[in-house]
């Protein structure tokens, strides 16, 4: 049974402790720096693109790409991701089209896409309610006998919800190979941590579940990376789940409809962004001799050209044929779905 | 054929299925174990093993939410509720995702889980071990809803819901769990939703109905025998709704009162009157009546008898519509 000593609070640190992590070569250092780059472009383009009127309401997630590369990359590709809106773009680093995810935010129905295909679960809108579909996922793999496991991201306010809750119990009793990732950027729109939990660390909460819970710091990509593979390899032992407390700070707005100036610490938005987490990994790269000037450049356009092409597609898409409000919610529509309909 | 009471048919439901379908399992609150608190999974985990007859921690939106993962994994769940009061914490998923989910993926993920509950009062139970929540579950889009009155039915229209590659709740009406003894099919049975069931023909009034009520509305017809032919109709599934009998009916009798258990505002027979008010004004002799419970918590078992619709108001209700 888990328990916690204070000193487990500590977060785990690669990059700032200049330390490597085993197993990983040069070749999967640059895939993951291109995994960030890939997702740092996405969203940072898709603000650009939401003042221009090209998508809808947009959630940011700069400065959290770390936290999503790095778990991303310690799966397998039979392994279920369930991303909360904050990961919307996830799927990209399992081949979505990034067009896919701009329909979605273009509020079109061809951002609808198979769970299946990817193996990435839909863009989960209400909070944390996510968390029991990824353990059930988790639960029923297991049962199949198959070795997939299933992680479920969600923020620091959804571990005030019940589905949390309930999620977490069941993946626990079941012992189901899920990885509970939360995105701890300290802040839920305006509420603070503080008015969130008074657990003294959120991987606290973990031990009331009997399951291993650590901390690691959410803008080292490398930590974020070694944590969740000890975890992959724990559910994939028939060890069940493991919660990650990944510690950030929520340096942009919650989304393009959200002014954090009247809530937030100005100066620690800041500090963080003085420190995020694409930066820091480049450094490291570059201290390491892995990256020059040559392949970072030519990650970034490839990044852009990825961006461009998808805006490019998205916005040559028809528009959706009305019909589909009636498409797709049964499989055996109930007779008189369309009374009222004047198409 | 053998002679069952409806909850048994429910059980025998769950048996034959489980036998001809290895992706179906059965999940709930001591389910396991205890079969049940009303035994309707008795006999199952040792049949089938605990994995496929799970005992779940206390948790309805667990259940339920579990459930869309499990049928991600190629599982075809069929979750129980202990109680229908006891469901609205599972509400929460069933409408944020189990109505939206297959819709989500353009239609590419199909989630056949069924959601089955007894329902209903009159059984001398503590607060909300009594509710009627059919209007929840049907006004949540991307859900069937079905409703058994006998035991044939519980066992059909079971395997349907199971079989149906939607989502669908079965509400089982527990006054009549162990009403009745009835003749149930061996082996597979399957009552296709959409059906509604002439329980009793009739010309001069039709009494409408579903789950308990079906028992009460028929006792009404024998009531009222003499004075009125009575048509008595089970509407079996709240959706699909069988509107080509229900509309059939009312053009045979031009009258019609709908009974239900639930509170009275936005019921299930709210939706009826709307419908005929609709599509059969021309056929109507008088104004369509509801017998329903009352816009209050359902009350404390001592008098929930005046709570419930009884024999005497829909008497009194068709009678007045006789008359009107």
């Amino acid at each position: 049974m888990a328990r916690v000593a204070s000193e487990e609070h500590e977060l785990r640190r690669v990059i700032d402790e200049d330390r490597e992590v085993d197993g990983l070569g040069a070749d999967d250092l640059l895939a993951i720096y291109r995994s960030l780059i890939l997702l740092r472009t996405y969203d940072e383009r898709s603000v650009v693109y939401h003042r221009q009127g090209r998508i809808g309401t947009y959630a940011i997630f700069w400065n959290h790409e770390a936290m999503q590369a790095g778990s991303v990359h310690a799966l397998a590709d039979e392994d279920w991701i369930f991303p909360s809106y904050r990961e919307s773009a996830i799927g990209l680093l399992r081949g979505i089209p990034a067009s896919t995810v701009l329909h979605w935010w273009r509020g079109h129905p061809a951002g609808w896409w198979n769970p299946a295909e990817h193996r990435v679960a839909s863009i989960c809108v209400p909070i944390g309610t996510h968390v029991p579909h990824a353990a059930g996922l988790a639960w029923g793999e297991k049962l199949k006998g198959s070795s997939a496991v299933a992680i479920a991201y969600f923020g620091d306010g959804a571990t005030s919800e019940g589905a949390f809750h309930e999620g977490a119990n069941f993946a626990a009793v079941m012992q189901a190979p899920l990885i509970l990732f939360c995105n701890n950027n300290q802040w839920a729109i305006s509420t603070p941590l503080e008015a969130q939990t008074r657990a003294e660390a959120l991987s606290d909460k973990a031990v009331g579940y009997g399951m291993p819970g650590v901390r690691v710091d959410g803008g080292d990509v490398l930590a974020v990376y070694e944590a969740t593979r000890e975890a992959v390899e724990r559910g994939r032992a028939g060890g069940g789940p493991t919660f990650i407390e990944a510690v950030s700070y929520r340096a942009a707005p919650h989304a393009t409809a959200d002014d954090p100036r009247v809530y937030i610490d100005l100066d620690r938005v800041e500090e963080e962004k003085r420190n995020e987490c694409v930066g820091r990994y480049e450094a490291y790269l570059r201290r390491l001799g892995v990256l020059d000037d040559a392949t970072a450049e030519e990650i970034k356009n490839d990044a852009l050209e990825t961006m461009r092409r998808g805006i490019a597609a998205a916005e040559a898409e028809p528009e959706p044929d009305p019909e589909l409000v009636f498409d797709n919610a049964y499989v055996l529509p109930p007779p008189g779905l369309r009374e009222g309909w004047d198409g | 054929m053998a002679e069952k009471f409806l909850v048994e048919a429910v059980n025998d439901a769950l048996h034959v299925e489980l036998a001809r379908d290895e992706t179906l399992m059965v999940m709930g609150e001591d389910v396991g174990r205890a079969g049940g608190v009303f035994r309707a999974t008795a006999g199952l985990r040792e049949r089938f093993g605990e994995n496929r007859c799970v005992d779940t921690p206390l948790a309805e939106a667990g259940i339920l939410g579990s459930a869309i993962g499990l049928c991600m994994a190629g599982w075809r769940p069929v979750c129980e509720m202990q109680y229908d009061a006891f469901s609205y914490p599972c509400l929460d998923q069933l409408i944020t995702h189990v109505g939206r989910y297959r819709w989500r993926t353009g239609g590419k993920m199909e989630f056949p889980l069924v959601v089955r509950m007894p329902y209903g009062g009159g059984v001398r139970a503590p607060e909300l071990h009594d509710d009627s929540p059919e209007a929840y579950y049907v006004h949540t889009p991307g859900v069937k809803v079905a409703i058994p009155s006998t035991p044939a039915d519980a066992k059909g229209l079971l395997a349907a819901a199971i079989r149906d590659p939607d989502p669908v709740v079965v509400l089982e009406p527990k006054l009549i769990y162990r009403g009745e003894k009835q003749e149930v099919p061996e082996g597979e049975h399957v009552v296709p939703l959409g059906q509604a069931r002439l329980a009793r023909e009739g010309t001069d009034v039709t009494l409408v109905a579903y789950g308990a009520m079906v028992r009460v509305c028929e006792r009404a017809a024998d009531e009222l025998e003499g004075a009125a032919s009575v048509e008595v109709l089970d509407l079996r599934s709240l959706r699909p709704l069988d509107e080509d009998a229900l509309l059939a009916s009312a053009a045979k009798t031009g009258r019609v009162v709908v009974v239900q258990e639930a509170p009275r505002t936005a019921g299930f027979g709210a939706e009826i009157a709307a419908i005929l008010a609709e599509k059969a004004i021309l056929d109507l002799h008088g104004p369509v009546l509801r017998v329903t419970g009352f816009d209050v918590p359902y009350p404390y078992w001592k008098i929930e008898d005046r709570y419930m619709p009884s024999v005497e108001r829909v008497v009194g209700a068709a009678r007045k519509l006789l008359e009107f």
